[in-house]
């Protein structure tokens, strides 16, 4: 049983000329697996990351999240599937800034509405204590460092217990010793946690630590 | 458990973090409201002083026996021709079985005041000078209740009309060219060539200099009697409503209930009815640009803030806002604006309005005509509802489109 699955998925830009980036991908993700997508600059990984997420629904062929096919849903329906099973973590574009590091760790919890703001509030709390963080979070979010910045995204990917975590370079950004604080986390989350991890990177390291790692050559699974 | 209003949070923090461009637009939106309510109150004011020293000298229904065009003996049939002499027939000016209609007005639904009436035209003579003017008799109670006469007394006292025999009341602008006062006595003169010596028991100023120096009153049994009348004599009806706006649909109920013809006061001052209509729509031009000028100004911040938090606006979405959630958070912060804008004018408003009512213009307007008017108030206030909720739907649609995955690859 997969928890993510994929099969033969194309895709096409049209801009500046028409240009085929996917070829026909299919693989699939157990849980508690931790995988990471590598290759060259343009070879499609991040474009492939994006169609995984749901955000990008302009795309042929299945996609399957937890056993549902969700290549035809709308686009309301499938942010409802990424506020509840997916987390995600992205290279530049971390946090609302004007937010505290507790608020942005709990709007994704908010926004689902399972639980009351009181129980939200000491989830996030703990998860930004795992963090090493429990002293910035009541700190504006655009206060912190970009190492910081990073874990507290990691917090909130982890706050609605998502099934997939969705990571696009997430050390890509980092000096050397943030990186490997926070590649030891999801591999911390990984291996202990059985928390399923989707990672798009170019860091050998990185990928030779994970369970698994796709290479990708102009759109096609090497 | 009831779910938290992350939206609103969302909308109120942006709502803060921009705080100048909030004052400004809270600014605009309060200088459009305030200006509107206020032309709009004073719009208001002088319809209504207009109206209230216009009706001081017209009724809202007037029924008389109208002259006709004589018509045709036979109806021209082919070959005949049939010599007719178009023209006016000079039928009598008086309404008969008077009583009887009154008392069938008096039972009409939203009538408040019917007066009968004998006008005409006469002469005023004093020695050597004479002026040609017009009277009109009336029961003097009735014709107080109906024209309001006692609050544009100048001298004398109008009650005397029935205590003194003769009694006439004139214009000031009578009294002036034949310099004579309360007291004093003046011929006049009737149609029928009736002359009679009346006493001035008082004098009266309007705003209008033409009425001032033509119109004089005095009880109904004089005018009869100038027009060697009887009683029963009457060549005018008037009839006011509880609102002079039911005058105009109500004139043809009562042209076909009496078989006279009933004018209304629109139909008899066409212009003064088009200059006010004229007034009211310019006013309202000018305080609705105004208003939707102001409103404007949300337009502009939200639109500012949508390309400001586009970043945020991804993110949002990257983890799982819907795009209605989107448009909700910026509606919000529109609608705080509009909100805060609006209660500010009104306030300012309210103050405005105030400050003029303690304003003595003179003449028969006293002070200043505008009050709190609570219709003006609610429509400006529902309209800038309606304008601010646009200006923050336009541009939250734009950011409900947002496409994340475009930012993110930036």
């Amino acid at each position: 049983m997969y928890v993510l699955e994929v099969e033969n998925i194309r895709k096409k830009f049209y801009d500046p000329v028409e240009f085929e980036v996917l070829k026909g991908i299919s693989f699939g993700v157990k849980k508690g697996e931790f995988l990471t997508l590598v290759g060259k600059s343009g070879c499609g990984k991040s474009t492939l990351l994006y169609v995984l997420s749901t955000m990008d629904t302009d795309f042929s062929g299945k996609l399957m999240i937890d056993g549902e096919d969700v290549s035809k849903l709308s686009i309301d329906r499938l942010a409802q599937i990424r506020n509840a099973k997916i987390g995600f973590i992205f290279q530049f574009h971390y946090l609302l800034g004007e937010f505290t590091c507790l608020r942005n760790v709990m709007i994704p919890a908010l926004r689902l509405g399972l639980k009351s703001e009181e129980e939200i509030e000491s989830l996030a709390m703990q998860k930004l204590e795992i963090l090493g963080l429990a002293d910035q979070a009541l700190k504006p979010a655009s206060k912190l460092s970009g190492g910081q910045q990073q874990r507290v995204a990691i917090a909130r990917a982890l706050i609605n217990d998502p099934l997939i975590i969705m990571g696009d370079e997430p050390t890509g950004n980092l000096d050397t010793r943030n990186t490997q604080i926070v590649f030891d986390i999801l591999k911390d989350l990984a291996h202990e946690y059985q928390q399923t991890i989707i990672a798009v990177t170019h860091d050998l390291d990185f990928a030779r630590a994970s369970d698994r790692t796709i290479e990708l050559t102009d759109g096609a699974i090497l | 458990m009831k779910k938290h209003p992350v939206n609103r949070e969302i909308a109120s923090t942006y709502f803060k973090s921009g705080r100048k461009q909030t004052m400004v637009a809270i600014f605009g939106v309060m200088l459009g409201m305030a200006v509107y309510m206020f032309m709009n109150s004073m719009n208001k004011g002088f319809a209504r002083s207009a109206n209230d020293s216009f009706f001081k000298a017209v009724p809202h229904l007037r029924v008389y026996s109208d002259t006709q065009i004589s018509e045709p003996i036979a109806p021209d049939s082919d070959a005949k021709s049939l010599i007719i002499n178009p023209g006016i027939t000079p039928t009598s000016s008086r309404i008969n079985n008077p009583e009887q209609l009154i008392e069938l007005f008096k039972k009409q639904a939203d009538v408040a005041v019917v007066v009968p009436q004998v006008g005409m035209s006469v002469f005023y003579n004093n020695g050597q000078s004479q002026m040609a003017g017009r009277t009109v008799g009336f029961k003097p109670a009735q014709g107080n209740e109906m024209f309001q006469i006692k609050s544009f007394m100048v001298q004398g006292a109008y009650d005397d009309l029935d205590r003194v025999p003769n009694a006439i009341i004139i214009g000031a602008g009578i009294a002036d060219k034949m310099s004579v006062e309360t007291g004093d006595r003046i011929t006049v003169t009737s149609p029928k060539g009736v002359q009679r010596l009346m006493t001035i028991v008082g004098i009266f100023k309007t705003n209008n200099s033409y009425e001032d120096k033509s119109k004089s009153y005095m009880n109904i049994r004089t005018a009869q009697q100038l027009q060697r009348e009887g009683d029963s004599y009457v060549t005018d009806i008037n009839v006011n409503f509880t609102d002079f706006d039911l005058a105009m649909e109500r004139s043809a109920d009562f042209t076909a209930l009496s078989g006279y013809k009933a004018e209304d006061w629109q139909e008899a001052n066409a212009t003064f009815v088009a200059g006010s209509r004229m007034r009211t729509i310019v006013i309202t031009f000018v305080s609705l640009t105004l208003l939707v000028v102001s409103c404007f100004g949300i337009y502009t911040i939200l639109n500012m803030t949508v390309s400001q938090k586009i970043n945020d606006i991804a993110i949002l979405k990257a983890i799982g806002f819907e795009g209605k959630d989107v448009i909700r958070i910026f509606v919000y912060q529109a609608l705080t604006i509009g909100i805060i804008g609006i209660v500010l004018g009104i306030l300012a408003a309210l103050v405005l309005v105030n400050l003029l009512q303690k304003v003595y213009i003179g003449a028969d307007i006293g002070y200043f005509p505008i009050r709190f008017e609570p219709w003006v108030f609610l429509r400006g206030s529902m309209i800038g509802l309606a304008i601010t909720f646009l200006a923050g739907y336009i541009p939250a649609r734009k950011a409900a489109k947002v496409d994340p995955v475009a930012i993110f690859r930036k």
